[in-house]
C-alpha cells in the first residue's frame, strides 16, 4: 500500500514562488522520500517539486493557488510541510511569525 | 554522506564572490563552496593555480561541480582538473551553464544530497541545447 496526499495552498508571498522561495520549497521537498509534485492548476501540468529548475521556471506569482501532491513514504508529512512553508510566506517578510 | 562541492570561476573576483554570496544566502552552508576570479594582479582573468586551490577548498568525496563564465575560465578550469589528475579528476566536472543561475541551481541540488551527475544535469537544464 502506498500513501498519497494532496492539498492546495494560496501563495501570499509578495513576489510569489520566485528564486529564494523556490530554493526553500525545493530543499524542503527533497527532505522527503515521497514523490512530490506541484501544479498551478488542478488539472496540471504537474511537475517535480524537487526540481529547482522546474519550480523556478513555473514563476508562480502571488495569488496562485498552488496544488501539491505526494505519493509514497511520508506523503502526508511532505504535503503538510510544504503547505506550511507556503503559508508562512517561506519564512520571509515581516509577517512570517503569523500563526494559523 | 557528503554533498557535492561547488566551485565558481569568474574573470572578475567581484562576480565570483557575489555569486558565492547568492549561493550561501539562498541555499545555505551545507554545500562545500569556493570561488576564485581575477588574474592575481588586480585585473580580470582566471588563474589555473587559484582554480586548483578553490577545488581543494570545496573538495568533497561526492565530487565537485565547477561553474565558469567566459572562455578562459572554462579552459583554465579544464587545465586545473587535468593537473589535479586522477583519481580526483574523474569527480570534477566543468558545467556548461550560466554562472549565477547554474551555481544556485547546482547548489540547491547538491544540498539535497544529489549525486555529481544530478547536480551537473540540474545546471545543464538551464542551457539551451
Amino acid at each position: 500500500m502506498s500513501a498519497s496526499a494532496e492539498a492546495t495552498v494560496l501563495i501570499t508571498h509578495e513576489v510569489g514562488l520566485h528564486a529564494r522561495p523556490s530554493v526553500k520549497f525545493t530543499k524542503l521537498a527533497k527532505t522527503f522520500s515521497a514523490e512530490v509534485e506541484v501544479a498551478l492548476a488542478a488539472n496540471g501540468p504537474w511537475f517535480d517539486a524537487k526540481s529547482i529548475v522546474k519550480v523556478m521556471a513555473a514563476k508562480a506569482p502571488k495569488g496562485t493557488l498552488l496544488h501539491i501532491r505526494a505519493k509514497g513514504d511520508g506523503a502526508g508529512e511532505a504535503v503538510g510541510a510544504l503547505v506550511e512553508l507556503v503559508r508562512r510566506d517561506f519564512d520571509e517578510g515581516a509577517d512570517h511569525v503569523r500563526t494559523a | 554522506m557528503s554533498n557535492v562541492g561547488i566551485v565558481i570561476v569568474s574573470h572578475s573576483p567581484l562576480v565570483a564572490e557575489g555569486t558565492a554570496d547568492m549561493v550561501r544566502q539562498m541555499v545555505g552552508d551545507e554545500v562545500p563552496l569556493a570561488w576564485c576570479g581575477g588574474n592575481g594582479h588586480g585585473g580580470l582573468g582566471t588563474s589555473v593555480e587559484a582554480i586548483m586551490g578553490a577545488i581543494d577548498k570545496a573538495w568533497s568525496e561526492a565530487g565537485v561541480a565547477i561553474l565558469v563564465d567566459l572562455g578562459g575560465a572554462e579552459t583554465n578550469s579544464e587545465m586545473a582538473v587535468e593537473l589535479i589528475g586522477e583519481p580526483r579528476a574523474q569527480k570534477i566536472i566543468v558545467c556548461n551553464a550560466p554562472i549565477v543561475e547554474g551555481a544556485v541551481m547546482a547548489a540547491t541540488e547538491a544540498s539535497g544530497g544529489g549525486s555529481l551527475k544530478e547536480v551537473v544535469a540540474t545546471a545543464h537544464e538551464l542551457s539551451p541545447s
